[in-house]
């Protein structure tokens, strides 16, 4: 019987379907084989994934892999999709360069592309450290409140952009320190301690009853009325705060400010001019002139 | 019952196939009153499907012209009188809701007529089989034509029917695309290859879909890739018209001789000849007499069949008819059957489309036409200002449904001395800043919104923004949060 390959199959005597032969402890199997199409869709799937491997890139090797026919990455294909955002970008870009700012805000589209621009490129590179939203944190303005240290006029806020605050590799930035009274020993203890009470007078805040706020004032007269103004309402051309209002770039304890005198003050600012191109830090002063205090 | 051959064992696994050769059904020719519905159907169904981006709806200047339109570019769908935006496709999944129920109500009155003559796959298919008819003959040519060696004949009558296939399939593909851009302008483009890339793949991929189902597949659709049949077979019951053999009538089949002579002696005879032309004219090949079955897609073409056949031999019609289980078992005990068409399921399945088309009606009839949403800014959640007063921002979006250009003032009411300030107003009225939204469009603007320390308390304030047109007088108001520290 083995020699004859030709015989009928064995069929299963209840459903009438021929079966395999296979037996397993006397359970048979039917032969109820895939359909003819399902077969052939899945030979075309085999065939399919064959071509697929010989003209993409498939198999990887030990530090490359194989390139295919077609010599296509996905690399190279973002590169070239980045490649045609730029140019759209640099149309985009041409009319926002010659615009003044006056003509920025008056014209809703370029409006449009400065504030896209310049929020991409203020996550980019100054979210570190002003937060999202310009929020700020203590030693790095807010850039969302009403408050400019240096000036809050886009060009003021352009100038601070492209050449940075206290940043000496730059020439043109922006210079003003508040000097270490304490540790130079330009003013004693005592001193700093009813300069500090005077300040927390002016600015609204709590004072200490035993306070000698005429010998505060005193010597905040003779020390420093010079660049904060007699009144303590700041300068913006020193970079010297306002001591009245209600933001405090170091916080409003009666520490930070002993601290600030005893020891200065004077953060930095990195001067963008030639890291970023003139066109994106015109955007980022309308996007940081939008965040909420652009004057 | 034949014995089963001695088991034979299989030696080689060569030998086992690897497929099971569907075998072929070659529906035939029948004519009928379903078969005259059908056509009709067909007739009807196509008509629309082909014509239906054709007509034209004036919708005004800026606005796209076509009756039914899903405009992707510019993320619209227009049905006539109703323009939908993307955030309104809510009312597709009503549509689907409205569509499963109503195929469920179907299903329970008259069984799976939906199958039998209003499915693309059936009527596809009714049109594809009257062109094989048409190149190569009824029923008995087909077999034959197929069995038969390839001669120039053979290959002039397949030629000819995968020709008229493809371009019927074609035209299903290019009737398609013609939903989707304005459509005597694709006409032109496509007729001068000029038509968007995507179009001609669609075209392609419905051509193919179309004369693959249709052709080449047919009942195999209905067999294995439609869910529908599983589905339906739970929730028909037995007061549910099937198309049914009334084997109360038709059993036992015996020939009309043998039948004769049985009645004359008062034996008992059923009507069923066994002439299997009910099966002849199945479009998916079932033997409906073995009762109601997963195939049948319950078109009545073999009540046709069978009616023709009972005409010829002087009995009754209709021993192959729309009936329900509960008559024929009625009729089988000599009662007489009871119909209930209104019953639990039907009246809840009706209740239930009623419910969702009114919903869908009211809601479609009352929508508005001004619309805003407000996102509250979270980095900062707010800001303290020189004065001390505390700010909040919001990114306002101004919706405008309506064709012509807005204007549109917000007002702001909150806590004492609440003051607003709108980034991207065109103009104010009465200090009111106002906001040019255009036609069809959205509009976002920034509102930095201020409030004195004194007037807040800590964390959460309520305030509320309210949209208003100028002209028009339709009103939009949103409450939100404004934090505090």
């Amino acid at each position: 019987m083995a020699d004859d390959k030709h015989t009928q199959p064995e069929v299963d005597r209840l459903t009438g379907i021929a079966t395999t032969g296979h037996e397993w402890d006397g359970i048979k199997e039917l032969n109820t084989p895939l359909p003819r199409w399902w077969l052939w869709t899945f030979y075309v799937t085999i065939v399919w994934a064959i071509g697929y491997m010989v003209v993409y890139p498939a198999i990887p090797l030990i530090s490359s892999h194989t390139v295919g026919l077609l010599g296509y990455t996905n690399r190279a294909a973002v590169q070239v999709e980045l490649a045609k955002l730029e140019t759209q970008r640099n149309i985009q870009a041409a009319g926002l360069a010659d615009a003044s700012f006056e003509q920025i805000k008056a014209n809703p589209d370029l409006n449009r592309i400065a504030l896209a621009r310049g929020k991409a490129a203020f996550g980019d590179n100054c979210m570190g450290c002003h937060g999202a939203g310009g929020m700020g944190f203590i030693g790095y303005p807010n850039l969302a409140d009403d408050d400019w240290i240096w000036g809050g006029k886009p060009e003021q806020i352009q100038q601070t952009l492209l050449h940075g605050i206290r940043w000496e590799q730059s020439p043109d930035t922006r210079v003003g320190n508040m000097p270490a009274f304490g540790r130079t020993g330009m003013l004693k203890r005592d001193e700093i301690a009813e300069s500090v009470e005077y300040v927390r007078s002016l600015a609204g805040l709590d004072v200490e009853k035993s306070a000698n706020l005429a010998k505060g004032k005193e010597v905040f007269a003779a020390n420093c009325a010079s660049c904060h103004g007699d009144e303590g309402k700041g300068n913006q051309e020193l970079g010297a705060p306002s001591l009245t209002d209600a933001i405090w770039l170091y916080g409003n304890s009666r520490a930070a400010m002993t601290e600030g005198l005893i020891n200065g003050r004077g953060g930095a600012m990195p001067a963008w001019s030639g890291r970023l191109d003139p066109v994106t830090i015109k955007a980022l002063t309308v996007y940081v002139g939008s965040l909420g205090g652009g004057q | 019952m034949t014995q089963p051959s001695a088991p034979v064992p299989y030696t080689d696994d060569d030998d086992i196939p690897l497929f099971a050769p569907t075998p072929k059904v070659y529906p035939q020719k029948v004519s009928g009153t379903y078969r005259r519905i059908k056509w009709g159907l067909l007739i009807v169904g196509m008509a629309i499907y082909y014509l239906l981006p054709f007509v034209r709806w004036d919708r005004g200047p800026n606005l796209p012209d076509q009756a039914v339109l899903v405009d992707f570019e510019r993320r619209r769908f227009y049905f006539f009188f109703i323009e939908l935006w993307p955030q309104e496709v809510y009312y597709f999944t009503g549509l689907l809701i409205l569509a499963a129920i109503i195929l469920f109500l179907m299903n329970a009155l008259a069984g799976r007529i939906w199958c039998g003559y209003l499915c693309p796959q059936t009527v596809w298919t009714d049109l594809f089989l009257r062109v094989e008819r048409f190149f190569e003959g009824d029923r008995r040519d087909r077999i034959k034509l197929d069995d038969a060696p390839w001669t120039a004949d053979k290959v002039a009558r397949k030629a000819g029917k995968h020709f008229v296939w493809l371009m019927i399939a074609w035209w299903t593909g290019g009737a398609w695309v013609l939903y989707f851009a304005d459509a005597p302008t694709l006409v032109r483009d496509l007729a001068t290859l000029q038509a968007p890339f995507t179009a001609y793949v669609w075209i392609g991929i419905l051509t193919a879909t179309t004369y693959i189902l249709a052709g080449h597949l047919r009942e195999q659709v209905c067999l294995h890739m439609c869910p529908w049949p599983r589905i339906q077979a739970a929730l028909t019951d037995e007061h549910a018209l099937n198309v049914s053999y009334r084997y109360d009538r038709g059993e036992p089949r015996m020939s009309v001789k043998e039948a004769k002579r049985a009645r004359e002696a008062e034996q008992p005879a059923g009507d069923c000849i066994d002439c299997h032309q009910c099966v002849a004219v199945c479009p998916t090949g079932v033997d409906i007499r073995q009762g109601s079955q997963l195939g049948c897609i319950q078109c009545g073409l073999c009540i046709d069949a069978c009616d023709t056949v009972m005409t010829k031999i002087g009995r009754p019609v209709r021993l192959i008819a729309y009936d329900t289980d509960e008559a024929i078992k009625a009729r089988e005990v000599g009662q007489t059957p009871t119909y209930k068409p209104i019953r639990a399921r039907t009246i809840l399945y009706a209740a239930i489309i009623a419910l969702v088309g009114g919903a869908m009606v009211y809601q479609l009839a009352t929508r508005a036409f001004l619309g805003m949403s407000l996102l509250h800014d979270r980095t900062p959640l707010f800001v303290t200002l020189r004065d001390g007063s505390i700010r909040n921002t919001y990114t306002v979006r101004l919706i405008n449904k309506r064709t012509e250009s807005r204007q549109i003032a917000l007002t702001i009411d909150g806590p004492t001395s609440v003051a607003m300030e709108v980034q991207g107003a065109t103009a104010t009225s009465d200090w009111r800043p106002i906001i040019t939204v255009n036609p069809d469009t959205t509009q976002e603007v920034r509102v930095l919104v201020t409030i004195p320390r004194s007037s807040l308390q800590s964390g959460s304030n309520m305030i509320r923004i309210k949209a208003s047109d100028l002209f028009a007088g339709e009103t939009v108001t949103i409450a939100e949060n404004f934090f505090a520290p």
